[in-house]
């Protein structure tokens, strides 16, 4: 058969097509079990570095995960935790991946256009809290949060103090945002400023925001701002609406109100 | 025997994809900033190379000439996704760092210039040979590249501290300029001039 002719074209094109696409297929499905895990590791590494319990490398993290984390699943409306035998199927707090949950309607509320700061269309209706615990005193709370950045939704965490007003880490651990560009968010210099912010003012009110630019170190509002990462005025946008979106009503502010209630002081015991 | 020695090894400094065909430059911009992901960049980008130029030459008699460039495309692109899926499930922390770069090993100049210029017209078993050693020139120039700006941008090789940093307490101040872009244009310019200098027959004729 000559090689111009249409059959030979077709039949090239076809068996090239078959064999690539057999080949791509079993790659991608023999290594998906290792991909996976990878994944769960690298969430179990981001909960602990969010909770300030990574200290070197080659620890085993679900070790240190067993002893340190208490993971409770939250009612975000009722901002109480849900006991376990009350959970739907398929939510439980040390597996819980927001990423699987998000677009399941049964366990989601659609948010309404002027709710939807995060752009994340519908808010889950339980989100895990982790407790870090050490000689049984809670010492932080880590917080999940998501929203869409520029190109892509981001997942990260955040982590209080007891006082439920100090911000300890902010951390993300999935993105899709321009490397080098908004891609730095999860560049450790950004993240540093976070730390020690104030996210509440004394009397409780949302306050935290990324401002363009530098904070101004002498302004009274300076605790509560956070450097824009220059060149990424939509991702730098994105972060600010997702923390103001998670830590108000719609996210984890009834849960922050309620721990606050029981434990005036801040200082909580497990 | 000698001229496979030569397939393999011409392309190392004699016909270097990077320095001498000026292919490739786009990620060895990229992915240089430190040595580890410079290593795991070159791998990839050798084993595409290699088997792209067997696969393509293996077939070069049943190529129609009208979809030649979108059977080669094919044949790249599966390699490349499924060296990325690989990566992914082996090396998960440096996936992460490499991101995008990966997936766009398809655009690689190297590899579709190769295909064309080389595997098209040859057998098998030299095609295969010609893509290992255009990959091994590509790594070359990666580590240099990389080997460089890792140790002046941060004062490291493959994430250990060789030169004492000044925030730590030692006296070297690293320069930020090595870990942008940028800086890998600059050395790249010097090899090539260096080359150059060596191998005079390298210079186009003005």
């Amino acid at each position: 058969m000559k090689n111009e002719s249409t059959m030979k074209i077709l039949g090239v094109a076809l068996v090239v097509c078959l064999v690539c696409a057999i080949l791509v297929a079993t790659t991608a499905v023999t290594l998906k079990p290792i991909q996976k895990q990878n994944q769960e590791t690298d969430r179990l590494k981001n909960i602990l570095s969010a909770g300030g319990l990574l200290t070197d490398e080659g620890q085993d993290l679900h070790l240190i995960y067993k002893q340190n984390i208490r993971a409770e699943i939250i009612d975000l409306e009722q901002g109480s935790p849900v006991p376990e035998a009350d959970l739907p199927d398929g939510i439980q707090p040390d597996r819980f991946d927001i990423r699987e949950i998000a677009g399941d309607a049964t366990v989601t509320r659609p948010l309404a256009p002027d709710e939807d700061l995060a752009q994340i269309k519908q808010v889950p209706k339980y989100m895990v809290v982790y407790h870090v615990i050490r000689d049984s005193m809670v010492q932080k709370h880590i917080f999940p949060v998501y929203g869409k950045g520029l190109w892509s939704t981001m997942y990260g965490f955040i982590a209080l103090a007891p006082d439920l007003r100090t911000i300890k880490a902010f951390t993300f651990y999935d993105h899709g945002e321009t490397p080098g560009l908004g891609g730095e968010v999860d560049n450790p210099r950004w993240k540093k400023y976070w730390i020690d912010k104030l996210a509440f003012n004394a009397s409780g009110e949302l306050k935290i925001e990324v401002i363009k630019g530098q904070v101004d170190a002498e302004s009274p509002e300076a605790a509560y701002q956070v450097d824009g990462l220059s060149g990424s005025t939509l991702t730098t946008r994105g972060v600010h609406n997702l923390v103001r979106f998670w830590l108000g009503e719609q996210g984890w502010g009834p849960y922050i109100r309620n721990l606050k209630q029981m434990n005036p002081a801040g200082q909580g015991d497990a | 025997m000698s001229k496979n020695k030569t397939i393999l090894a011409n392309p190392i400094f004699n016909e270097n994809p990077i320095a001498f065909q000026i292919l490739g430059i786009c990620s060895a911009l990229a992915v240089t900033s430190k040595l580890e992901t410079s290593i795991v960049m070159s791998l990839a980008v050798t084993f595409v190379l290699a088997f792209s130029n067997l696969a393509v030459s293996l077939i070069r008699h049943h190529i129609p000439g009208s979809v030649r460039i979108i059977v080669e495309m094919t044949i790249i692109a599966s390699l490349v996704i499924i060296a990325d899926q690989i990566i992914k499930a082996f090396a998960y922390d440096i996936s992460k760092q490499l991101s995008v770069y990966v997936g766009l090993i398809i655009t690689n100049c190297i590899i579709m210039g190769r295909a064309e210029a080389f595997a098209l017209k040859n057998p098998p078993v030299q095609s295969f040979l010609d893509g290992i050693g255009n990959g091994l020139g590509y790594t070359v120039i990666l580590l240099s590249v990389g080997f460089v700006r890792e140790l002046i941008g941060s004062g490291k090789l493959l994430g250990i501290p060789v030169l004492p940093l000044h925030t730590e307490g030692g006296w070297y101040v690293p320069n930020g300029l090595f870990l942008l872009p940028p800086s890998a244009f600059f050395l790249i310019g010097l090899i090539i001039w260096g080359l150059r200098t060596w191998k005079p027959d390298q210079i186009e004729e003005q």
